[in-house]
């Protein structure tokens, strides 16, 4: 096995670590809370006030 | 957390957190990979001079669809961006294909810059000795880590697009400097400039790549609801945005065919690294692989940054089942949306050829900018200047409207010339895609709730 082909399976390797971090982080999600309020996002809303988990505000505030 | 949250009423939104340049970031970084490869293939259809003319016909299409969008999208500040100003200047039906088109040119977009990007890192391996290099686990790493950066959040990736995209342009400017644009001591236009070796007809076959100057500028207004000022900053990111395209396209076409004649730069794959390595220096070629590797990345980002927003404008609405209008709680991103497309850009990337993928990527952006048009003009006539606030005003209405369209026409013609079969087959699907929301999917959409914006009635309604 030479360096490039080590590269390629590092490649391969983060891509399958990745995907399938979204996915379980997807299906917890999905478990964790209530479809209602998962779809609860109207179009045109500018209230950014109106959020449900003041510890995790996307790390921007 | 729990269903008690819901039934407390609480909702939740996509974040508020971008700015101008963020916008900026998102329209350029989609299209700047365009100036690194894909415009050349203009100068293979009909020669350097043509290629010109294409870039400067083209630009003037995306003036006109720039201005267009900025005001449209000043009084409709939503994610969806034309798919929702469809839904309310001309109806559902348009609405659904618009969406359609939306996804289909940015998921295919993303498709092809991961192949390029697989095609990049391979050509390193090879030439570094690496006889048997594949580009598979590169196409599928870009997309998968690209999707992921953004579940996690608009904000950072974003952020990313911009400093990618400034690296980009930056490197164009460099290049242009570089090769001393004052003077003919690298820049051999007269020796290499041949007019027009197919006539008029080259210049209008070469509108098909001419596109790809500018493709992708109207993303800007994906991110209207995660803007912080949409009245201001979409308008403001979209124009400059524009005119950052126009300066690099120019610059892009003056040191290109100023370097290489059209018989090679015509079918050149990477003809701004080329035009690098034909300055002979090191520092000149290492930052234009740079830029190139970094503006197919800010393009591939945010085309699935625009795609996932448009995918989960229709669900929200209902248009496609409710399951892809959710929203992340955490990272505040339409998740499902984002995750649904990687598969989708996966198959395109892994097993259509790139040609292909680049077609119906235009073609289905051609539709979105055919549609535009028709939109600005139905805009004004039924909420004229007076009875709606706009963010911003376009000059000269119905000009830029009718300038579009009849661009537009030249264009398909263009298509039709090199890619006709593909050109049909897409207008099929779309034809058959519209009989089954007419006839099955619109039962399921709650008339009442799509139309969200306050705006007054129509005139003549």
């Amino acid at each position: 096995m030479n360096s490039f082909e080590l590269i390629e399976y590092a490649a391969w390797g983060i891509s399958a670590i990745l995907g399938v971090w979204m996915l379980v982080d997807m299906v917890m999600t999905n478990r964790a809370y209530n479809e209602e309020l998962l779809t609860s996002s109207r179009e045109g809303e500018i209230d950014d006030a109106l959020v449900i988990d003041p510890t995790h505000q996307g790390g921007h505030r | 957390m729990t269903q008690a949250t819901a039934i407390h009423g609480e909702k939740i939104s996509l974040l508020r957190v971008l700015g101008p340049g963020h916008v900026w970031a998102l329209g350029v970084g989609i299209v700047l990979v365009g100036e690194y490869m894909g415009w050349n293939f203009a100068v293979g259809k009909g020669g350097a001079m043509a290629a010109l003319i294409a870039c400067w016909v083209a630009g003037l299409l995306y003036t006109c669809v720039a201005m267009i969008d900025s005001e449209v999208t000043s009084t409709v500040a939503a994610a969806g961006g034309q798919y929702a100003q469809a839904k309310h200047i001309v109806g559902p039906l348009m609405a659904f294909n618009v969406g359609l088109y939306l996804v289909f040119a940015y998921t295919m977009l993303e498709a092809a810059n991961a192949i390029t990007l697989g095609y990049l890192v391979q050509t390193v391996g090879t030439m570094a000795g690496f006889a048997d290099a594949h580009d598979k686990p590169f196409i599928v790493l870009t997309i998968v880590f690209l999707a992921w950066l953004n579940y996690r959040g608009v904000y950072a990736t974003l952020t990313v697009n911009l400093i990618l995209t400034a690296v980009a342009f930056i490197a164009i400017i460099v290049l242009f400097a570089a090769v001393k644009p004052w003077s003919n001591e690298m820049l051999h236009h007269n020796e290499l400039l041949n007019g027009l070796p197919y006539g008029w007809l080259g210049v209008i076959a070469s509108l098909h790549f001419g596109l790809w100057y500018y493709l992708g500028i109207e993303g800007t207004c994906q991110a209207a609801e995660e803007v912080r000022s949409p009245a201001r900053s979409l308008p403001l990111g979209t124009m400059t945005g524009i005119i950052t395209l126009l300066i690099a396209a120019t610059m892009t076409w003056y040191v290109c065919a100023g370097l290489m004649p059209w018989e090679y730069l015509g079918q050149a794959i990477t003809p701004l690294f080329d035009a690098a390595r034909l300055t002979e220096s090191m520092p000149l070629m290492v930052l234009l692989f740079i830029g190139t590797v970094f503006s197919t990345l800010a393009s591939a980002n945010g085309c699935i940054n625009d795609a996932s927003r448009a995918w989960f404008s229709m669900g929200r609405d209902r248009y496609l089942p409710i399951w892809f209008g959710a929203v992340h709680p955490k990272n505040r991103t339409p998740y499902r949306s984002i995750v649904f497309l990687v598969p989708v850009a996966l198959v395109f990337a892994y097993f259509a050829p790139l040609d292909q993928v680049i077609t119906f990527s235009i073609l289905s952006g051609l539709l979105g900018y055919t549609y535009m048009s028709l939109n600005v003009i139905l805009f004004r006539k039924k909420w004229p200047l007076d009875t709606i606030k706009r963010g911003y005003v376009h000059p000269f209405h119905p000009l830029p409207a009718l300038v579009l369209l009849i661009l537009c026409a030249a264009t398909y013609f263009a298509v039709f010339l090199g890619y006709g079969t593909q050109l049909v087959a897409m207008m099929i699907f779309f034809v058959i895609a519209s009989v089954w929301f007419h006839f099955h999917r619109y039962k399921y959409v709650r008339r009442g709730d799509q139309f969200t914006m306050q705006w007054p009635r129509p005139l003549g309604y």
